[in-house]
């Protein structure tokens, strides 16, 4: 097989969303890996679900109301972490749930599961449209530039909240700013692996990374560096073996961390950066 | 005449119905070297956490420089804090160089090699925050405190857990600080030792001020130190009581 699949629209339209999508989730899901949070994006795309379902029950643009209902999850469980002792876990759990719940019972009520339910759950990205490859290039340009641009009080409310406020960075604001722009990236991968494997490209690359023991530009470098080798790999191999792509493009990303793991065993990471 | 560095009256805070400090009122003068000394549960982090602005639910008036906290907090710009234990993720991937650089805007590399010299740790720029000793992580902590060109240090007990060599290594670049650099100290201690050698004033707090003035004047007063050590005992054993 030669490389003539990459001049198929569908193809370039996937593999450019795909890069996007890597490139944004590898970012945020760095803040959120090591603020301890990293099921929230889990938390928030199974709360989307339940948007879809409203979406599809009502007739609008199911990513629409997915956006709106994943925003309002996201500050929902800031909130509950703020103004009540419950840990992050618990909140992420409870949010979990009741996306489902609410979903399930909405796709009850408009006449069951269809197959568009079901490219939400397991990503569709060979089906991406030009529209939505434009609006994923858009928000992740614009989610990338605020990040660069807050980039010294991320980190440093990431690092240490309290010595952050006491350096006069609006932490609460900064908190805030990170679970939004999760909830609008979150649902903006939902095309890539699906609801289901969300939270692997938001985790995975970016545990992978931090075991390599840079610092931290270096670390994000890494892990974009591993998240689009297996996006586009894996949207290629899907199409030459005719498999679903957000399944291989997790299972690269595993096979990345278990290699690391093993180079880690070995010793090979420590030596290298003595 | 010159302003106090800050200026405490009348502070009182209560938690949870429960007061943890009634009625304190000091004050430190610029380039003083002040340690503050109380057993467990005495109200010095509580202290500190208003001083700081985290906690602003408190009576009385806190000011710095002749302007009271509560009414700006541009005074945060003149302090750098130093915690009892930062909490930070161990793995965070983060080298010294870029902790000290976190949350700042101008600062320039060669500020940060200045920086780093000053509280020696200069040779371990390029090392991820995580793989350093207690020690080397409390230095790094002073060093970001630094990087705002702070006129006063706030540092909360900031060598528990730390061995003794290290310990040694902090108390010089603190005393440097404050003689060489003109920078006020505000250190809360244990360790009665370390304020006698340190400090130039100290204030002894346990809920209320027991006592505030020259460090000689109390470590040399034997009446005064084993009135001290018999209410931090009894503190020691109300805490002992309630845990």
């Amino acid at each position: 097989m030669s490389l003539d699949i990459l001049y198929f629209s569908f193809m370039q339209k996937a593999i450019i969303s795909g890069i996007a999508i890597a490139l944004l989730c590898s970012v945020v899901g760095l803040f959120l890996v090591l603020r301890r949070y990293s099921l929230f994006g889990d938390a928030v795309a199974h709360s989307s679900f339940g948007g879809i379902a409203a979406g599809l029950l009502v007739g609008v643009y199911p990513l629409w109301t997915a956006y709106l209902v994943s925003l309002a999850s996201a500050l929902i469980i800031t909130k509950i972490r703020q103004k009540f002792d419950i840990s992050g876990e618990a909140a992420v759990a409870v949010l979990l749930s009741s996306g489902i719940a609410v979903g399930l019972i909405l796709i009850s009520l408009s006449g069951g599961f269809t197959t568009d339910i079901f490219s939400f759950l397991f990503g569709s990205i060979l089906l991406v449209s030009t529209e939505n490859t434009i609006l994923i290039l858009a928000l992740t340009g614009s989610i990338l530039i605020v990040i660069l641009l807050l980039y010294r009080d991320l980190i440093y409310s990431t690092f240490n909240e309290e010595q952050a406020k006491v350096s006069g960075i609006p932490v609460e604001k900064i908190n805030y700013l990170i679970v939004f722009i999760a909830g609008i990236t979150v649902v903006t991968s939902i095309q890539l692996v699906g609801i289901l494997l969300i939270s692997a490209l938001f985790v995975i690359p970016n545990v992978t990374a931090i075991m390599y023991r840079r610092g931290f530009k270096q670390t994000v470098l890494v892990s974009i560096s591993f998240a689009v080798f297996s996006v586009v790999t894996g949207i290629i191999l899907s199409y030459i073996f005719d498999i679903t792509p957000s399944g291989a493009i997790v299972l690269l990303l595993i096979a990345i961390f278990a290699a690391t793991l093993i180079i880690k065993s070995t010793g090979l990471i420590a030596k290298l950066t003595a | 005449m010159q302003l106090n560095a800050i200026e405490i009256k009348n502070l009182t805070v209560d938690y949870d119905r429960i007061t943890v400090i009634d009625d304190v009122s000091f004050s430190v003068e610029q380039n003083d070297f002040l340690g503050i000394i109380g057993p467990n549960g005495a109200g010095k982090t509580t202290l500190f956490a208003c001083m700081l602005g985290i906690m602003q639910n408190y009576r009385g008036e806190i000011s710095f420089f002749g302007k009271d906290i509560r009414k700006s907090r541009k005074y945060l710009n003149e302090i750098g804090y130093v915690p009892q234990k930062p909490v930070f993720e161990k793995n965070f991937p983060v080298t010294v160089r870029e902790v000290v650089r976190m949350g700042m805007k101008n600062l320039n590399e060669a500020r940060i090699d200045d920086i780093l010299k000053q509280v020696w740790i200069h040779e371990l720029d390029h090392r991820i925050i995580g793989e350093l000793s207690g020690g080397q992580q409390q230095r790094v902590f002073i060093a970001k405190a630094l990087a705002d060109n702070p006129k006063i240090l706030i540092l909360d007990e900031p060598v528990t857990g730390i061995d003794q060599q290290s310990t040694e290594i902090f108390y010089s670049i603190l005393t440097e600080l404050n003689k060489k650099q003109n920078i006020t100290i505000i250190l809360s201690s244990h360790d009665l030792d370390a304020v006698n050698h340190l400090a130039n004033k100290v204030a002894c707090l346990n809920k209320t001020l027991f006592f505030h003035g020259i460090s000689d004047e109390f470590f040399k007063n034997d009446q005064l130190l084993k009135q001290y050590s018999e209410s931090s005992m009894q503190q020691h054993m109300h805490h002992r009581d309630e845990k």
